[in-house]
């Protein structure tokens, strides 16, 4: 029943850089306790709507409205603080801190808890994505994949509602990226929801429960994965308009 | 086998080595009034000084990101606060310091508004600017000294000791109670859930942002944090010179450009890079005070290897050796 109530309503939402217009007009809601996933050409403004929600980039127009208030103007800290979380597609680590204090940060300031709970949460959530034994590294001596984990680390530490995953999946092994569908879904099983931009379409088919496709600055089509996946237009925009035919 | 980590041994040693050494250095700093003349303590006093002005330069620079070229606007507002209130209204010059102090804090409030309103170079040329105008303030202010400033009254100096020695080492004392306390208080402050804030502010903006860090307050914070220490060492500069003046108390060259060479060369981001710094910049000066102008050459010079060999400073040669900072500011994990 939860998965119908919106929880995140784009409305009318654009950004323009200069002459170029990446999101036009984009009309959209996100669903409590989906995995909606959210698929596009690179270059179709799927980081860009990622940046939008997150607060990092203004909206040219539109607005965003988050479990009924409009947050358009609120700053990338209060809506984290208010319950959206996300990841990079380029990991942003805090380079010169260890691996645990990354995640002590995020407790501490994104969920806002006491510096005794901010360490237990902390090691919770390094423990849940692998990171335990690394957790006094320092964060920029980490490889690409335990970075993106550090990014998925660090989300979670912030107690998210709403969590935008930006290609966490890339570079992971068949096995590897099964255990992190799992994980996806036990994070959903727990009320969060989950918005997952990737390219890998497998973990997409399995973890999500609907998925929207970003071409040409709006939605350019959204259903189940079997619709979505079987949508001739799908085919379009990654092969081309000859090859779908 | 060199990729092997070395065993906690080996790391072990050199930093109780280092934490001795600072133990020491702070040991002889609170002995020094028993140990030495009042021309050494003298130079203890600048010494004290300019390390607190490094430490804030590097709170600001080295952690929350704040480029600015102004700090030297709440040393000169420190010291002609100072002079209002020994001179002017005769207050005693150990409570007129933290007075100056506060006075340079409520300075700092307009001045948030202004230079808050910039980024990066933009932020560095605007506290540059209201620096300035500041300074050019001063000149005019009258019974100030005007341009030429003034010099404070006998009465002043007689308060801090009946002889010379005893007036070094008041205010030897009073410098050192501020450098403590601006070190302590910084290194409580970096421990902090602020200091954390400031460390991954340090290190990805956008991610501490997107992870609840509120930037401007934590900006903010920092900033005004830093006007009342540099209010006192203004103060207690002013009281050792027994002089103000706007070209000296308000000293581009003494308390912005030697603060950027001690961070950039002891390691900017650190506790210890500004003490490292400020020992390397006094050296320095010292072998090198009969060159005239190839002091500053010299002085250039070292900064341009420094930042070839290792951009964040000599100290960060040395971590790298040591494994692990001699202050520790890092939250360590729970053990397993």
């Amino acid at each position: 029943m939860t998965a119908s109530i919106p929880v995140l309503h784009l409305s009318g939402l654009s950004r323009r850089f200069g002459g170029i217009t990446v999101l036009s007009d984009l009309d959209f809601e996100i669903r409590k306790g989906e995995i909606l996933g959210i698929l596009g050409p690179n270059g179709a403004g799927k980081s860009t709507l990622f940046n939008l929600i997150s607060g990092v980039l203004p909206p040219s127009a539109g607005a965003i409205i988050y479990k009924g208030t409009d947050i358009t103007r609120m700053k990338p800290w209060d809506r984290c603080q208010a319950g959206i979380g996300r990841t990079y597609q380029i990991p942003k680590p805090f380079s010169h801190m260890t691996v645990f204090e990354n995640t002590l940060l995020a407790a501490v300031h994104g969920a806002r808890l006491s510096s005794a709970q901010a360490r237990t949460r902390s090691m919770d959530v390094l423990h849940r994505t692998g990171l335990a034994p690394l957790a006094a590294q320092t964060a920029g001596t980490l490889r690409l994949l335990d970075l993106k984990r550090l990014e998925l680390a660090r989300a979670l530490a912030g107690d998210p509602e709403v969590l935008l995953l930006d290609e966490i999946a890339g570079g992971l092994t068949e096995a590897e990226c099964h255990s992190l569908v799992d994980m996806v879904m036990a994070i959903r099983d727990e009320g969060r929801t989950i918005v997952w931009v990737e390219h890998v379409m497998t973990a997409l088919r399995r973890a999500c429960s609907r998925l929207a496709v970003i071409y040409g600055g709006g939605i350019l089509t959204s259903g189940t994965p079997a619709e979505v996946l079987a949508d001739p237009q799908l085919k379009a925009v990654y092969l081309g308009a000859d090859d779908a035919e | 086998m060199t990729d092997l980590p070395l065993p906690p041994t080996s790391r072990h040693a050199p930093v109780v080595f280092g934490r001795t050494i600072v133990i020491a250095l702070v040991a002889l700093a609170v002995s020094a009034p028993w140990l030495t003349d009042a021309n050494a303590l003298q130079l203890g006093t600048q010494f004290l000084c300019l390390l607190t002005v490094a430490l804030m330069w590097n709170l600001l620079a080295g952690y929350a990101d704040i480029l600015s070229l102004g700090q030297h606007m709440f040393i000169g507002v420190g010291a002609y606060a100072f002079y209002g209130l020994a001179a002017n209204l005769s207050v005693m010059p150990h409570i007129a310091i933290p007075l100056a102090g506060i006075i340079a804090l409520l300075a700092a409030l307009p001045v948030v508004f202004v230079v808050f309103r910039l980024r990066a170079a933009y932020l560095a040329v605007g506290t540059w600017v209201v620096a300035e105008v500041f300074m050019l303030v001063a000149g005019r202010i009258p019974g100030f000294g005007l341009g030429t400033g003034t010099s404070l009254p006998l009465s002043t100096a007689k308060a801090m000791g009946a002889t010379a020695l005893d007036r070094a080492v008041s205010i030897y004392l009073l410098a050192l109670a501020v450098a403590l306390v601006a070190w302590l208080g910084t290194w409580m402050l970096l421990r902090s859930r602020h200091g954390i804030a400031l460390m991954a502010i340090r290190d990805n903006e956008e991610a501490a942002s997107s992870l609840g860090v509120n930037l401007i307050r934590t900006r903010l914070g920092v900033f005004l944090w830093t006007a009342p220490f540099l209010g006192m060492v203004g103060a207690i500069t002013a009281l050792q010179k027994m002089r103000i003046s706007p070209t000296a108390s308000f000293g581009f060259l003494d308390w912005t450009v030697f603060v950027i060479f001690i961070v950039v060369i002891g390691g900017i981001g650190s506790l210890e890079g500004p003490l490292i710094g400020t020992i390397v910049y006094f050296a320095l000066r010292y072998a090198l005070s009969d060159y005239g102008t190839w002091y500053l050459i010299v002085l250039g010079g070292v900064s341009v290897a420094v930042m070839l060999v290792e951009p964040r400073g000599l100290w960060a040669l040395l971590r790298r050796w040591i494994g692990e900072d001699v202050i520790p500011v890092s939250h360590r994990a729970p053990k397993q």
